[in-house]
């Protein structure tokens, strides 16, 4: 791989793998470290396979306690710690570095508590996105954010990325939907950010916990906010003849003052997938389809559905149609969460990108990536959160081709830089993690990353925790720009011109 | 005459920085009462303003600190849009850097999110006179640690805001109040039953006689819900909200010390002699009174909450202290803005 910045921390371990499996095991049950290499192998990368690497050991703690004792034991020893859900990110955020431990946090599968008054629930970082929502259904309540791993993910890795989904438009990202946080320091220690209230006193380190990929601490227990399950939810289904035309309507919809539960965009290549692929009923010759959802009361939907279907048609939808029963509404959506491996079917591989832009841009981006598509001789499939404006590219291709992974990653970086040119970023909701780390130099001037770094050492003065992730170093800053394809794609400035 | 003085302001900070002298960052000084006293040369922001980019369509209004409230809202308000935490002025020339900086959101705040909640992107000055632009004009945007969304009642001890991307929402199509008289007990159960449910709720108080929720929604949804919830409807519907956001209802009119306790939402009625007005569908309660600050402090803190001293207390500081462990995270988290500590110094805390 070209990318050796995770490869080692910046300070060595004063301590040999040996003896830190004794001092391990004198904390843990013995079947709880981990440290030969077939053991190890399942933690090797997350869902970014495209970056491995065996990490040194891999602990699984039980209980909070112990967790406090391994922070503290690596610290002394200045040994790097990379905690884990699931390892279901997309930007390599999990990936293992060779000195460091693994800190797994699937043990920690509990529901503490819900209290349906306060519609909080109280859970341990290693409960799956979507078994809070299940168990909090019975009381009317459920959770909002709702990534398209969410059979899998964790909150604790949702926190670290600030996972989004497709509701996020109507009732926000992770942030929006956290309230408080239990998170074990660097050294050991624990804090607790945010509270019971809907505000803490100081800072709001609760805001800055969300999306900090695991290098600010370790989230050890959640409160989530839950939300009332809405009296009824409809989905329309809208077909375009041309994907311009589609765009256009998602901002129609939003214009006439409709603030759709989601509202997603597949293109042709993505539809027809989806379709072999769970047999949604999605109308295969479109060039692309829109799912438009709302939720509410009884009335409000009825009265809404109208005034977005007769947006839609104004926008020149070929067919427009609601689900006609939950089974329905239920398939079309199983139709878009499944997007990402339909679409895996039809390559080898697929690489996954995560851009955000402001919603108008969304022709000329489509336009260029046809263009980039064409350029690299990669097919692309568009799935894209089109109410908040979050690309998801998928650029299938063949990595047992020599080259080919390069020539991917070198694509969908160039789609990144295009995220920025047109005022947007390079990641909505999957991170930046590895992946991303040569971008973050386009998107952030130097001293912005030196602002980053500053923060970082608030918490972690070492720079223990998953070192090497989210924010590049200067020295591989200024190696990025030396190389003779360094893109000169300028931040965008508040005036853009192609709209 | 150009509007953007981030360069004037860029030298100003710069030279505070060389020679190490504090600022008192100031916009219209509506609220210059929040906070303690902060001895420093002022740094007037006022002068920095106007809406550099709104798109009704994008849901995104970007506009300088400077810029008033009121200029910011009138604007999205001609397009049908508003700011959903519907923020207090406390003066009519309110600017939106120090609504941000003081992070204070209206009765819609329960339903409707947090000051916090809509900050996409600032660019901001740090300690070091350096412009930084974090976030975006995107909804959603993980690139880099949310610096952005810590400025949100930060007190402008971390930096001088430039200019603040917010999302913005639709207005509602209709507005309606429903008042009932109520024992508190009973007022704080309504509160708790009607929050859970799905309907259009977007305010609850209870000014110690009567219970007011406010439905906003499409037509259809308000009506249909304020027919289960019930009560009589408020004809002045929104003089009560606003006069409730600016403090301008009787219950306000004191000389004693005015506490703002933000405490979860399900708490009983406190044991704490005094008046109170319940806002937030009972998480966040005004309380006028002369119990000791300690008090106070500590019988809000055992309930997992907060206590801000509002107004009309010199001889109390006005915020609650984080633990030991997360005021030193303060204290470096400060020093890595601004190590020199030159931004509002004391203003939140008297370590930072």
């Amino acid at each position: 791989m070209t990318n050796n910045q995770t490869n080692t921390s910046q300070n060595k371990p004063t301590i040999d793998k040996p003896s830190l499996v004794g001092e391990l095991n004198k904390i843990l049950p013995t079947d709880s470290v981990l440290f030969d290499e077939e053991d190890l192998r399942p933690y090797e990368c997350d869902a970014l396979s495209a970056y491995r690497h065996l990490p040194m050991i891999v602990v699984l703690p039980n209980t909070l306690d112990e967790v406090q004792q391994i922070m503290h034991l690596c610290y002394q020893h200045k040994v790097p710690i990379i905690a884990r859900g699931a390892g279901t990110g997309l930007s390599g955020g999990a990936t293992p570095i060779g000195d460091g431990v693994v800190l797994s946090l699937a043990k920690f599968m509990s529901i503490l508590n819900i209290d349906p008054e306060a519609r909080t629930a109280i859970v341990q970082p290693g409960v799956r996105n979507l078994a809070i929502s299940d168990a909090t259904r019975p009381y009317g309540l459920y959770y909002a954010p709702d990534p398209s791993s969410q059979i899998a993910c964790t909150i604790g890795g949702n926190i670290a990325e600030n996972s989004g989904g497709v509701h996020c438009l109507k009732y926000g990202l992770t942030v929006h939907n956290v309230m408080k946080v239990k998170l074990v320091t660097v050294d050991g220690e624990i804090v607790t950010l945010g509270s019971s209230a809907l505000d803490s006193a100081g800072y709001d380190l609760l805001a800055l916990i969300n999306g900090s990929e695991g290098m600010l601490g370790v989230v050890v227990e959640v409160t989530v906010k839950l939300t009332p399950v809405p009296e009824r939810e409809q989905v329309i289904l809208a077909a375009f003849d041309d994907v311009e035309k589609a765009g256009y309507a998602v901002g129609k919809v939003i214009a006439a003052g409709i603030i759709p539960a989601g509202l997603e965009m597949m293109d042709k290549l993505a539809v027809q997938a989806a379709e072999d692929f769970v047999h949604a009923g999605y109308p295969t010759d479109a060039e692309a389809i829109l799912l438009c959802e709302l939720d509410g009361t009884n009335a409000e939907v009825s009265e809404q559905i109208l005034m977005a279907q007769n947006v839609l048609r104004e926008c020149g939808a070929i067919e427009v149609r609601t689900a006609k029963d939950e089974a329905e509404r239920q398939l079309f959506w199983k139709g878009r969460k499944a997007a990402f491996p339909a679409v895996g079917r039809l390559a080898p591989d697929y690489y996954c990108m995560d851009g955000t832009i402001p919603r108008k841009h969304l022709p000329y981006i489509l336009r260029r990536m046809g263009e980039l598509s064409q350029h690299y001789n990669l097919p692309v499939a568009n799935v894209f959160h089109a109410g908040d404006g979050n690309l998801h590219p998928l650029i299938l291709y063949n990595a047992n081709k020599p080259g080919e992974l390069e020539k991917t990653e070198a694509f969908g970086g160039k789609i990144l830089e295009l995220c920025i040119e047109v005022g947007g970023t390079i990641t909505g909701e999957h991170g930046v993690g590895i992946e991303k780390l040569n971008q973050m130099y386009i998107q952030f001037n130097e001293q912005e990353l030196q602002q980053f770094h500053a923060v970082k050492a608030a918490f972690d003065p070492v720079g223990l925790l998953n070192p090497g992730k989210a924010v590049p170093t200067p020295k591989r800053c200024s190696e990025y720009k030396q190389l003779p394809n360094y893109n000169q794609t300028k931040r965008h400035q508040t005036k853009q011109t192609h709209a | 005459m150009s509007n953007d003085l981030t360069q004037e302001l860029q030298q100003q900070v710069a030279s505070a920085y060389t020679e190490g002298k504090a600022l008192s960052i100031r916009g219209s000084n509506s609220k210059t009462f929040l906070g303690n006293k902060c001895e420093a040369a002022p740094l007037m922001v006022s002068e920095h303003s106007g809406i550099v980019s709104y798109e009704p369509v994008e849901l995104v209004i970007t506009a300088r600190a400077g810029t008033k409230l009121k200029e910011i809202e009138d604007t999205l308000a001609a397009e049908g849009q508003m700011l959903p935490f519907e923020p207090p002025y406390f003066g009519e020339d309110a600017t939106l850097g120090g609504c941000i900086a003081c992070g204070l959101a209206g009765p819609s705040r329960p339903f409707a999110g947090s000051v916090r909640d809509y900050v996409l992107g600032v660019k901001l000055i740090n300690g070091k006179a350096e412009v930084l632009r974090f976030g975006g004009q995107v909804m959603k945007n993980v690139a880099g640690y949310d610096c952005s969304r810590l400025m949100a009642g930060a007190m402008g001890t971390l930096g001088l805001m430039l200019e603040i991307s917010l999302k913005v929402l639709p207005k509602p199509a209709q507005k309606l109040t429903l008042v009932k008289q109520l024992s508190v007990e009973k007022a704080l159960n309504a509160m708790t039953r009607w929050s859970g449910k799905p309907y259009p709720l977007s305010a609850a108080a209870f000014d110690g006689e009567k219970l007011y929720m406010r439905l906003s929604g499409s037509e259809t949804a308000v009506e249909s819900s304020s027919k289960l919830i019930g009560g009589d409807r408020l004809d002045s519907n929104n003089s009560f909200w606003q006069q409730l956001k600016e403090h301008k209802l009787p219950f306000f009119d004191s000389n004693k010390s005015l506490w703002r306790l933000s405490i979860p939402a399900t708490t009983p009625a406190l044991d704490l002699a005094g008046k109170t007005f319940i806002d937030w569908s009972g998480a966040q309660r005004w309380l006028i009174s002369d119990e000791p600050a300690d008090k106070i402090r500590d019988q809000v803190k055992k309930l997992d909450g907060h206590a801000t001293l509002f107004r009309n207390n010199d001889n109390v500081t006005t915020f609650q202290k984080p633990d030991a462990g997360l005021m030193e995270i303060h204290r470096r988290l400060k020093t890595s803005f601004d190590p020199k500590g030159i931004f509002n110094p004391g203003r939140l805390y008297s370590e930072i």
